[in-house]
């Protein structure tokens, strides 16, 4: 009995930590549970019966599928360009010398510290003053979506480059490396993994927005919009088999690039 | 995934950027203009014409184009109307922040001193809510919160519970929702900042007598503060201005203030409104950071 209650006392914390986890995980659980569900009705909620139909037919639901597509697109176009602008700053402000730092320390932190309702709200009204309320669409979300990610994408790179060892330069310069090749073969590909984990976090932070996406979409239709449409109407369970589908994609790209450089380790 | 840029790295820890580093010359402007360009155009000029909207002419519409008349009566109409949906997102997103808190620190406690090798593992399980969809997500709390669900069964089938019990649509199930949503930004935080602590320091202060309880609150806590403050910011301000929990969980009482800004934006074209709830939200939310931070005498947020 003691011994019991010690053991516990011990675990106490993991074992609270882990019904925590479990609070979290859920939903997740959930999400996989109705991509198989066949609903009785459009209102409620519930598990009515087992169907993989659902897989089958993923894009029955008018613009379900669609949706994602233009999600996909912005996503892409909206990664690629906040990555590149943010790379560059992040470049700059770790390894060079400007005025004004302490003023672009704060236009970066500052978005990212904004409720998303403000920023889109802002933008919103931006464009209905300068009259661009009518072409509200595809580009408006691409242009707020490089605004938020960007800040993201500093942080992520600048953390990276802080990181580095000055060393390994300092080496390339002594075995008579020029500047360019310095970066080239040494800086740039030590850079490369928080690169590509901060396009990883900009893809999937223009890829989920609702609130800033929502005021600046016009007509168009992202898939968290059309989630949002369908929460109206009565949700098509095909959505629960594009979250699973998300969620798979996800969890092996963290795995894999986990288990990659664990190999990597090894043989370096 | 959203919060793989906070995971903490040994990049992290590193200290800041040394000046001796940097080089002159115009690189360092080059590099910066694009980002600082696009940030200018589409994050302050925007929020200076959200401050000026919020003085326009409230008979403006999309059609007869808008007036700058320095309303200021924007801002007490839009209070009278619409204080009490302010306060409920406030005591929403404060409850939701409270237990992040209290589900969020012992998680990061265990993962960071009592996780060994499922550190890692623990630390993706954490983050894969973001996973997937944001709204998919949330929409699961619909099942699970349903009238006919397991939890609502169970509990109503205990003598003490009503049999009528619902949770969901109700602020019950927002305030869930939001902490669910948002948990894993305090968690984070509080691990990145836990991590660092040397746990010798902990014995240290069992050598000198601190019961387990007085080691946590002056040895662990203080400690942890960076952390605290961090992921209770981190939690409070996107809870604040969310919506979509209160849409998909709750009822028309417990609408929230972001509900009513988009709702003023785009059904009602009240854009004067709207901007005048935007601003009054964005300068109650940075004087209680600055307050907030003042208090917990942090500095060093990012």
């Amino acid at each position: 009995m003691t011994r019991a209650r010690r053991w516990l006392g011990g675990h106490a914390v993991m074992i609270f930590a882990l019904f925590v986890l479990l609070y979290m995980f859920t939903p997740i659980f959930v999400v996989a549970l109705m991509s198989f569900n066949d609903p009785a009705s459009r209102l409620g909620y519930d598990f009515d019966g087992f169907t993989i139909d659902n897989w089958t037919h993923v894009c029955d639901p008018y613009q379900l599928c669609s949706s994602v597509t233009t999600s996909l697109k912005i996503g892409l176009l909206a990664t690629g360009l906040a990555t590149l602008l943010g790379t560059l700053m992040a470049f700059a402000m770790v390894r060079h010398h400007f005025r004004g730092r302490s003023t672009a320390n704060l236009l970066i932190f500052l978005p990212m510290a904004s409720p998303e309702i403000v920023l889109g709200a802002s933008l919103l009204a931006l464009f209905v003053n300068a009259n661009f309320a009518g072409q509200l669409g595809f580009w408006t979300i691409f242009i707020a979506h490089v605004m938020f990610c960007l800040s993201f994408v500093v942080i992520t790179v600048k953390a990276r480059l802080v990181g580095l060892d000055p060393s390994l330069e300092q080496a390339a310069a002594d075995l008579y490396a020029n500047e360019w090749q310095t970066f080239i073969r040494i800086t740039l590909p030590l850079v490369v993994p928080g690169i590509v984990s901060a396009a990883l976090l900009s893809f999937s932070l223009s890829f989920d927005d609702f609130i800033i996406t929502n005021l600046n979409a016009g007509q168009t239709v992202t898939f968290p919009m059309y989630v949002w449409g369908a929460a109206q109407r009565g949700i098509p369970m095909q959505v629960n088999v594009i979250g699973t589908i998300m969620f798979l994609l996800a969890l092996s790209l963290v795995l894999g690039s986990g288990a990659l450089r664990r190999v990597r380790g090894r043989t370096a | 995934m959203t919060a793989l840029g906070h995971l903490p790295t040994p990049a992290n820890t590193v200290a800041p950027e040394r000046d001796e580093g940097h080089r002159r010359g115009p690189a360092g402007y080059l590099l910066m203009i694009p980002g600082t360009v696009w940030l200018a155009l589409f994050f302050v000029l925007p929020t200076v014409t959200l401050a000026a909207s919020s003085l326009y002419d409230p008979s403006g519409s999309l059609l007869n184009g808008y007036q700058m008349t320095w309303h200021w009566q924007n801002y007490t109409e839009a209070l009278r109307e619409y204080a009490p949906i302010f306060l409920r997102s406030f005591l929403y997103a404060f409850a939701a922040t409270v237990v992040c808190l209290l589900l969020g620190f012992p998680l990061a406690y265990a993962i960071a001193f009592k996780a060994g090798r499922w550190k890692n593992l623990m630390l993706v399980a954490v983050i894969a809510p973001f996973f997937t969809s944001f709204l998919v997500r949330t929409l699961s709390w619909k099942f699970l919160l349903s009238d006919n669900g397991f939890i609502v069964q169970t509990l109503s089938s205990l003598p003490a519970v009503p049999d009528d019990l619902r949770l969901l649509a109700t602020p019950f199930a927002v305030i869930t929702g939001l902490a669910y949503n948002f948990l894993p930004f305090m968690v984070l935080p509080l691990y990145a900042s836990l991590e660092k602590m040397d746990p010798r320091l902990l014995e240290a202060a069992g050598d000198l007598y601190a019961s387990p309880v007085n080691g946590f609150l002056r040895v662990t806590l203080p400690l942890a503060m960076p952390g605290v403050v961090a992921g209770t910011l981190l939690t409070f301000i996107p809870a604040a201005g969310d919506f979509i929990n209160d849409e998909l969980l709750g009822n028309p009482r417990t609408r929230m203030i972001g509900n009513t800004i988009q709702q003023l934006f785009l059904q009602a074209g009240d854009v004067a409104t709207a901007s005048a709830l935007s601003v009054t939200m964005m300068v109650v939310i940075v004087l209680m950071v600055l307050v907030y931070v003042r208090k917990a005498g942090t500095e060093d947020l990012v």
